[in-house]
């Protein structure tokens, strides 16, 4: 037995896309303990709802994370739609779901460059990205932006997809579906892959679900928690919508979850397409929340369930916005699976349970 | 199991045309909708500063007196409010991006007095 050693781990560290900063307590080569640290980058975002409006706020709402922009102005357009008792129609319900499904596609892929990057595979890193920069492409035509959409408003969505778009996009998911396949017999077959990820991480169900894992994350570990299923918004015009598990609870599980997620994504997106109803894209919505009106809300963003709570005062700036994010919800696990690791796959195990840090602290 | 699960991929790559083009000597095309800056048709805005209280970051300065629509492009999030909701419909989301400024200063547009003028005539 050797001397137990602390290793600081981040908030710069290669692996890591944000700053997260781990303590991590070794052991020879075996981690024993791992104290992680966040905020390196506290905005006080949501204090921000005091001097914006609730329509002002969306441009702030989607600020909050680059990656799921439109999860999180779709996340807070519900909300306050909600509070306000508005309905939107269901066109721009349909349209929602497209984007947001494409914003999982682009999460997804971007984040199995980035494990491949870690592993050491730069050809397949680039590779993911190659195919990612097509669904960013689809975004620049149908919302003028390639990370920042600025499509989502109370009240429905600004843009509408013609025709011609629906066709183009369809063509470009049918392109990404073909080399898509390709990369994931890679991840999920290549010899030097599985050699790190099969049975690195596991983190068993009962701990999933002790931990309030959420996401890919949890559904690696067979917890069945993936909110699209509450059919929320346009989730509810799916025919049928079943969450992607793995029981395994190791990183091989976690990319496997969202390797096919991606095309279960594309599914979605090919079925609204298909089912879009004519008609408006917005309503107008006047006037404020009532003093004292609550609402609340749930999405499922690429990284988990994000839970939404508005309370008005009857002016026209909320009283109270409040956001949990996936990413703070998995730190707890990301601990747990971090003890008693080889220091050697510490930054596998981080990335597999994808940290948004800017989510997370806001 | 088994490796070069990339293989035929990557192979493959050496006979496709490339994905990346040679930036800045080649550029992307913009597509219609893109966002890159606003622009105001000061002939027809009546200076009524809607789009500056719409505006999420205060980009906007509307000086009624000394007539001029300032617009600060490094507040401007190219959102897009100010161009949905003016009155005169005066307001465009130009696809080009703004060129980079040496200064971090508002462009200031004066704004020509056309009512005055249509009365005139
Ligand atoms: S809203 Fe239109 S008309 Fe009014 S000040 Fe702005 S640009 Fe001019
Ligand atoms: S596009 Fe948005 S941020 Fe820019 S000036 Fe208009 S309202 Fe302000």
């Amino acid at each position: 037995m050797g001397k137990a050693t602390v290793i600081p781990f981040g908030p710069q560290h290669p692996v890591l896309p944000e700053p997260l900063h781990l303590d991590l307590v070794v052991e020879d080569e075996k981690v024993i303990e791992a104290i992680p640290q966040i905020g390196f980058v506290h905005r006080g975002l949501e204090k921000l709802v005091e001097t914006r409006d609730y329509n002002q706020f969306i441009y702030v709402a989607e600020r909050i994370c680059g990656i799921c922009a439109f999860g999180h102005s779709m996340g807070y357009a519900e909300t306050v739609e909600r509070l306000m008792g508005v309905e939107i129609p269901t066109r721009a319900e349909y349209l929602r779901v497209i984007w947001h499904e494409l914003s999982r596609i682009h999460s997804h892929i971007l984040w199995m460059g980035l494990a491949a990057d870690a592993f050491g595979f730069e050809s397949l890193f680039m590779h993911c990205w190659r195919l990612r920069e097509r669904v960013l492409d689809i975004f620049e035509k149908t919302t003028g932006g390639r990370v920042i959409f600025s499509v989502v408003k109370v009240g429905g969505v600004v843009r509408d997809i013609d025709k011609l778009q629906f066709n183009e996009i369809k063509r470009v998911l049918e392109g990404i579906k073909h080399d898509y396949n390709q990369l994931c017999k890679a991840f999920l077959k290549d010899t030097s892959v599985k050699n790190r990820t099969v049975g690195v991480g596991y983190i068993s169900h009962e701990d999933a679900l002790d931990l309030s894992m959420v996401g890919p994350f949890a559904r690696a570990s067979s917890v069945n928690n993936d909110s699209r299923c509450l059919g929320n918004g346009g989730y509810k015009f799916l025919s049928d919508f079943q969450p992607i598990m793995d029981g395994q609870g190791d990183c091989y599980a976690r990319v496997k979850v969202r390797a096919l997620e991606v095309l279960q994504s594309i599914d979605i997106i090919e079925e609204m397409i298909a089912k879009i109803p004519e008609g408006d894209i917005a309503v107008p919505v006047k006037g404020s929340p009532a003093d004292g009106a609550e609402s609340s809300n749930v999405v499922e963003q690429p990284r988990g369930e994000c839970y939404y709570y508005a309370r008005g005062n009857g002016s026209k700036y909320l009283e109270r916005m409040r956001m949990r994010t996936p990413t703070s919800q998995n730190l707890g696990g990301m601990t747990k699976v971090l003890a008693g690791c080889d220091l050697a796959d510490v930054n596998m195990i981080v990335l597999t349970i994808d940290p948004c840090i800017s989510c997370t602290e806001r | 199991m088994g490796s070069f699960k990339l293989g035929a991929m990557t192979l493959g790559g050496l006979f496709k045309k490339p994905e990346t083009i040679q930036y800045p000597a080649q550029t992307k095309p913009m597509p219609a909708g893109l966002k890159g800056h606003v622009v105001n048709d000061v002939e027809t805005c009546i200076l009524c500063s809607i789009c500056a209280k719409r505006c999420p970051t205060s980009a906007i300065e509307v000086d009624k007196k000394g007539r001029t629509w300032a617009i600060n492009r490094f507040r401007c999030v190219q959102c897009g409010s100010c161009v949905r909701e003016c009155p005169k419909q005066c307001l465009t989301m130009d696809p080009h991006y703004a060129s980079p400024a040496t200064q971090m200063e508002p462009s200031v547009f004066d704004v020509p007095e056309h009512e005055k003028v249509q009365a005139e005539v």
